[in-house]
């Protein structure tokens, strides 16, 4: 079904880089508490370069799957502190509960976008 | 599917934070703790936390990689404050005993900031199921 994979494909990668941004900003709360730790974040920018540059396989034949656009440990970023605390811990608990709502909204959207997808592909499969 | 690993971590993170809480209710409960000597009168507890950042330190069937762990429970080494009472019976020869170390404000405010991080977690977990529903839901479009 070669249509269907064309129509879900892109919106399936994005889901999975949203859903691995939410366990990021899920670790960070986590360890909120924990000293030394370090918080990250995935870098959109390098996800995307790395969806669109040559590098990734091609897929040539049908039994081909395609490679994912999972967001690897390369492409996080340690975030940057507004302030500094004292034991070395740079999550800052209420920009990470921000960050992780926004990302939830996100992933919401995405899930809208392929409920419009699936609407609109079971529309042109009834003809009507 | 890294949704999936949302609740393995928060779990973690929960467990750490009852910990926590566990540990200044046990040294609420024994700041009128006496005893005759400093070496035996009671210290308070604190536990030490740590990020699982190696795939080793966490179980393969429950994935928590990015979760917290406590590592230790340390001691704190605050010098007891002794009193003079002749008449408790587990006055030294001085007369003296050695009160707990524990600060009841201190173990207070510790407590509160281990409920607050506990209700942070349990809402990254609703969130979670939220949208794990929401994803489930999508067939019905």
């Amino acid at each position: 079904m070669k249509i269907l994979d064309s129509a879900f494909a892109f919106s399936e990668r994005t889901l999975s880089v949203r859903g691995q941004r939410m366990e990021v900003l899920s670790r960070n709360i986590a360890n909120a508490d924990t000293p030394n730790f370090k918080a990250q974040d995935v870098d959109f920018k390098s996800v995307l370069s790395g969806a669109q540059s040559a590098r990734t396989m091609k897929a040539t034949h049908a039994g081909h799957i395609h490679q994912s656009t999972a967001a690897t440990d390369a492409n996080l970023v340690y975030t940057i502190p507004l302030n500094s605390s004292v034991d070395g811990n740079t999550v800052e608990l209420s920009v990470e509960q921000a960050k992780y709502g926004r990302a939830a909204a996100e992933y919401q959207a995405t899930l809208q976008f392929i409920q419009g997808d699936m609407s609109g592909i079971r529309k042109a499969l009834k003809g009507e | 599917m890294s949704m999936n690993n949302i609740f393995g971590i928060a779990g973690t993170a929960m467990n750490a934070q009852i910990l926590r809480m566990n540990t200044s209710a046990s040294n609420m409960a024994n700041s009128g703790a006496v005893a005759g000597s400093e070496e035996e009168a009671y210290k308070a507890k604190r536990p030490v936390f740590e990020a699982l950042l190696a795939e080793q330190q966490t179980n393969s069937k429950f994935p928590t990689l990015g979760g917290v762990k406590v590592t230790e429970i340390a001691v704190d080494n605050t010098p007891n404050s002794s009193m003079y009472d002749p008449g408790h019976p587990s006055a030294d020869e001085n007369g003296m005993v050695f009160l707990s170390n524990v600060n009841e404000v201190v173990e207070m405010v510790d407590m509160l900031a281990a409920a607050r991080s506990y209700q942070n977690n349990v809402e990254v977990v609703n969130t979670a199921k939220q949208l794990m529903m929401k994803t489930l839901d999508i067939t019905k479009a």
